[in-house]
């Protein structure tokens, strides 16, 4: 498993924090996307499907 | 998704919403039902009107038409006419679909042509600052309602009913996956389909009305959605203030591309 972010396209709304499950998900300092703790990912994809920037992508493996 | 966005997006991304806003959902909502039909990219022209909503066709790798505010059906049905093997998608919103555009809504829903329209609903004009639309709920703020509105809202499904749509679906930003769904029956439908697209835009509907930020709209939208299914089963008190998401209607009716060619047909062997 694998996430990948794109701080450049991210816009920190919280959109993939709020919605993430398992609490994967957090903002950085400067308000963009950072991942807090990716060994409790379950792949959803919860956070790629609703990120209206498209920062973020989950690959299952 | 990155695959998708590698064939079907042009390379201009980080795209101009602002943050939260639902547009890049519905996008990529419509992305994943053209992906999972898979339908030819050079063959599938995506036309818009003007709003925010409209300019997500800029940033789609397909040959586009980013037209004028309220034309975008106009325009469709000229690109469907002239060639009708074409899969003809048009983007609008709720003020480019039904205020100035509402004419040509009504009129293309009654010759049902096959288009698929997809209508980016955040209940407000937001390119231009936040006026109220035919689509802002009663009582709603908005800068041009500083006060609240007073008018009731189009129930947008419903009119497109009655002016003679064949298929008519619903589905929210939040229920991302199943937007893919409802799009892609749309697009297969044989006539014409219009999805009404529930979506967030937190900067101007959301401020004015105190709805929270994009999350909370979101919440809001997974909280008051019920499936088709499921509302059968609820009284109408049970689905006050709710709406129903997924295929609402649809039937049958002569496509009018196929009615045209009978026309050129009978036309070209003399008959009158
Ligand atoms: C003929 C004309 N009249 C008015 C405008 C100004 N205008 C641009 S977008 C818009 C409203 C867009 O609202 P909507 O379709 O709901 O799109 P949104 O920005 O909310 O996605 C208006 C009135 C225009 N561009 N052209
Ligand atoms: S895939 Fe699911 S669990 Fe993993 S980060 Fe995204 S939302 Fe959280
Ligand atoms: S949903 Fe997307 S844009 Fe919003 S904070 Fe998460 S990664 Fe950034
Ligand atoms: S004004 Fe509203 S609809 Fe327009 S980009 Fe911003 S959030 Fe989205
Ligand atoms: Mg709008």
């Amino acid at each position: 498993m694998a996430i990948k972010t794109i701080g450049k396209h991210c816009k920190g709304c919280g959109v993939c924090v709020t919605f993430c499950p398992k609490q994967v998900l957090g903002l950085d300092a400067l308000g963009k996307i950072t991942i807090v703790d990716e060994t409790k990912c379950i792949t959803c994809k919860q956070c790629e499907m609703r990120c209206p920037d498209y920062a973020i992508f989950v690959e299952k493996k | 998704m990155e695959k998708l966005i590698e064939k079907y997006y042009r390379p201009r991304l980080p795209h101009i919403w602002c943050p939260g806003c639902g547009n890049g959902i519905v996008t990529s909502s419509i992305i994943k039902a053209i992906d999972k039909l898979g339908l030819d990219q050079d063959k599938t022209v995506i036309v818009s009107g003007i709003g925010c909503s409209s300019r997500a066709s800029g940033y789609l790798n397909f040959d586009t038409v980013h037209s004028l505010h309220g034309r975008a059906l106009p325009v469709a049905t000229g690109i469907k006419l002239a060639d009708p093997e074409l899969n003809v998608i048009v983007i609008t919103g709720d003020g480019d679909g039904t205020a100035i555009g509402g004419n040509h809504f009504i009129h293309t829903a009654r010759r049902n042509i096959n288009l698929t329209v997809i209508l980016f609903n955040n209940n407000i004009y937001g390119m231009t600052g936040g006026q109220y639309s035919p689509l802002t709920p009663t009582d709603s703020k908005a800068t041009t309602a500083p006060y609240g509105t007073l008018e009731r809202a189009f129930d947008i499904a419903e009119l497109a009913k009655a002016a003679g749509a064949t298929y008519v679906a619903r589905g929210t930003a939040f229920h991302a996956n199943m937007l893919v769904d409802v799009i892609a029956k749309g697009i297969s439908h044989d006539g014409f389909s219009l999805i009404e697209a529930v979506t967030q835009c937190p900067i101007y509907f959301g401020r004015q009305n105190k709805k929270g930020d994009a999350s909370a709209m979101l919440k809001t939208q997974r909280d008051n959605a019920v499936t088709v299914e499921a509302a059968k089963k609820l009284s109408p008190e049970q689905l006050e203030g709710k709406f129903k998401i997924g295929v609402l209607h649809q039937s049958e009716a002569p496509e009018y591309t196929k009615q045209y060619q009978g026309i050129i047909d009978r036309a070209q062997k003399g008959a009158k």
